[in-house]
C-alpha cells in the first residue's frame, strides 16, 4: 500500500447550482467517499478555508492569497491509500467535481527507507 | 430553509433569503464534500444561512434603511433555536405554502413560486419542468413575488373558515403539481419524479399538521401514493409509454401502495367525499387487481359515474367511455365519446380523443374509422412517446381484403 495526496482545484461551477442540485452534488461526494471508505482508500480528507497568505523571499515578504483565479484555489485534499500510482489516479477519476471545471492533482506521499542496519 | 428564514425576517425579505440561502449550501458543499460532516448539518447550516443574512441586513442598516435590526435580534436571537425544530419548520413550510398558493395569484405563478421557495429549484430547473424558458419563469417570480409585496399578503396559516377555503385551492394545487410531474410527456424523467415527489411531500406536512390536516387531504395523498407506485412501469427502456394494459405489475412499487391504501383508509373518516377520494378509489382498485383483465371494471364503472357527478369534465367522460369499452360495450362506449360536449372542437384541440376512438374502432374491427382518427390523434400529439404508440397502433390494423 502507498499514500497519496489528492489536492481539489475549481469545482466552482457548483455556484451557479440551486440548493436542490446542490444537495444532490453532495450526495455524489458521499456516495464517492463511501465507496472508497468501503474499500479501505479513504484515510481522511479536509477542506481549506478560502483566504490565505504566502510568505516568500528572504524577507518574508507576506502577500494575500497565492491564487489569481477562484479555478486555481485549493479547496480541500484527501489521503488516500492505493496498490499503484495508476490505481490512484483512476481513484481520482472519480471525482464528481470533474465535470465541474474541478481537477484532482494526484501525488504520492514518499515513502522515506529506514537507514539499514549493519 | 427559505421558508423557516422568511419567517424569522419576513416576507418582505423574500430575495435576501434566498440568495442567503444559495450562498449557505455552497459554502456548505465546500466544506463537507471532503467527508467531514459537522454533528448537526441542519442546524449548521441554518446557523450559516442566520448568520449571512444578518450581515447583510446590519450592512443595510447602516445604509439607512431603517429597519432596526439590533432590536429584532435581541428579542429573536434567544429562542431562535426553537424555530428549527421539526414541528416549526414544518410549521414554516406551511405558512410559505399559503403564502405562495394564495387565490389571487394565477396558478402558473403559483407552481414557480413553491418549487422556488420551497423546494430550492433553480430558475432553469422549473423552466425545464414546467415546459418554459428562464426568462418566462423569471418573470413569473417577479411578478409573484411583487404582488406578495403590494398587497402585504400574511405569512400565516389562515384560521377558521378562511383556512377551509383556502386549503381547497392548496389541495387543487397540489394535484396540479403532481399531475404535471406525472403526465408531462416531455419533460424529462428525473424532474418529472422530482414533481411528484415534492407535492407528496408537501401534502404529507399537509395531513400531519394538526390543524390543516382532512380527509380530503388524505384522500388526496392516497391518489398520489396510487400513480406515483406505477411511476417506473409507465415507460420502457427506450422511453415510451407503456399502457396500463401492458404494463408489468411487478414493478408496481408494493410499498407505495400500501401507504396508498393506509391513507385511504385514514380518508374515509368524516362525511366528507371530494373528487380525490374517486380518483383515489379507482386509482386503489387498479393496483388491486391482479392483471388488466382482473379489473374490477364494474366498480371502476360505478366510481366514474360517481366522479362524472361530483366533477362533470371531458377527460372524465372520456376515461368513463373506456372503461365502458372494457366491460364489452364498445358501441356505447363510442356514442358516449361522441356524445361528449362540443367533442368537435377537442377532437381538433387534442390528440387523446382522436387515439382512443381509434382504438374502439380497431376493436369494433372498422379499420378505415380506426387509421383515420389514430393518424389524426399522430398529427396531433408532439411527444415522441405517444407518437411511437399510435404509430406502432397504426401499423397493426390488417390491411383491408380487398
Amino acid at each position: 500500500m502507498k499514500d497519496f495526496m489528492f489536492i481539489f482545484r475549481g469545482g466552482s461551477d457548483a455556484q451557479n447550482y440551486s440548493p436542490e442540485q446542490m444537495q444532490k452534488h453532495m450526495q455524489k461526494w458521499f456516495a464517492w467517499i463511501d465507496k472508497l471508505k468501503a474499500k479501505g482508500q479513504y484515510v481522511d480528507g479536509k477542506p481549506l478555508t478560502p483566504a490565505g497568505k504566502t510568505v516568500k523571499g528572504s524577507n518574508a515578504l507576506v502577500t494575500d492569497g497565492p491564487f489569481a483565479e477562484s479555478k486555481e484555489i485549493v479547496g480541500g485534499f484527501f489521503l488516500i491509500q492505493a496498490d499503484s500510482f495508476e490505481e490512484a489516479v483512476e481513484i481520482a477519476k472519480g471525482c464528481p467535481d470533474l465535470p465541474l471545471n474541478g481537477s484532482v492533482e494526484v501525488r504520492e506521499v514518499m515513502q522515506i527507507p529506514a537507514p539499514v542496519e549493519s | 430553509m427559505v421558508a423557516v428564514l422568511t419567517r424569522i425576517f419576513g416576507l418582505h425579505h423574500l430575495d435576501l433569503v434566498e440568495d442567503v440561502v444559495q450562498e449557505s449550501f455552497l459554502k456548505a458543499l465546500q466544506t463537507w464534500k471532503y467527508g467531514q460532516l459537522p454533528d448537526n448539518p441542519q442546524g449548521w447550516l441554518m446557523q450559516v444561512a442566520r448568520n449571512k443574512a444578518i450581515d447583510i441586513l446590519r450592512k443595510r442598516e447602516k445604509e439607512g434603511s431603517g429597519i432596526d435590526i439590533e432590536k429584532k435580534f435581541e428579542s429573536e436571537a434567544t429562542d431562535i433555536g426553537e424555530f428549527f425544530h421539526t414541528d416549526e419548520i414544518s410549521d414554516s413550510q406551511l405558512r410559505m405554502i399559503f403564502t405562495c398558493v394564495h387565490p389571487t395569484l394565477k396558478p402558473e405563478d403559483q407552481i414557480a413560486l413553491v418549487l422556488k421557495t420551497i423546494s430550492g429549484f433553480s430558475v432553469q430547473e422549473i423552466a425545464k419542468a414546467l415546459l418554459t424558458n428562464d426568462s418566462a419563469i423569471q418573470k413569473r417570480l417577479y411578478r409573484a413575488k411583487e404582488f406578495i409585496r403590494s398587497e402585504r399578503i400574511a405569512f400565516e396559516i389562515p384560521a377558521g373558515h378562511a383556512l377551509t377555503d383556502r386549503l381547497e385551492v392548496v389541495h387543487t394545487f397540489l394535484y396540479l403539481l403532481f399531475n404535471e410531474g406525472y403526465n408531462s410527456a416531455k419533460a424529462d424523467e428525473l424532474i418529472r419524479k422530482d414533481l411528484c415527489a415534492e407535492a407528496m411531500r408537501l401534502c404529507k406536512i399537509l395531513i400531519e399538521h394538526r390543524i390543516c390536516s382532512s380527509p380530503t387531504g388524505y384522500a388526496l395523498l392516497s391518489m398520489m401514493c396510487f400513480h406515483a407506485a406505477r411511476f417506473e412501469s409507465r415507460l420502457d427502456h427506450n422511453n415510451s409509454i407503456v399502457l396500463l394494459q401492458q404494463q408489468d405489475r411487478r414493478k408496481w412499487n408494493e410499498e407505495l401502495i400500501n401507504i396508498g391504501y393506509r391513507y385511504l383508509n385514514h380518508s374515509a373518516a368524516g362525511e366528507e367525499i371530494s373528487v380525490y377520494h374517486i380518483e383515489s378509489a379507482i386509482a386503489a382498485e387498479h393496483c388491486m387487481a391482479k392483471s388488466f383483465s382482473d379489473t374490477n371494471w364494474e366498480r371502476v364503472l360505478q366510481l366514474y359515474d360517481l366522479l362524472l357527478k361530483l366533477k362533470p369534465s371531458p377527460t372524465v367522460e372520456l376515461n368513463r367511455a373506456v372503461v365502458l369499452a372494457e366491460l364489452g360495450h364498445v358501441q356505447s362506449a363510442i356514442d358516449a365519446v361522441l356524445a361528449i360536449k362540443n367533442i368537435e372542437v377537442l377532437l381538433k384541440g387534442h390528440y387523446i380523443y382522436s387515439a382512443v376512438l381509434g382504438d374502439l374502432y380497431k376493436r369494433l374491427s372498422d379499420q378505415v374509422k380506426a387509421t383515420e382518427f389514430l393518424e389524426k390523434a399522430f398529427g396531433l400529439t408532439t411527444s415522441k412517446a405517444e407518437k411511437d404508440l399510435l404509430l406502432q397502433k397504426i401499423r397493426s390494423i390488417k390491411p383491408q381484403d380487398n
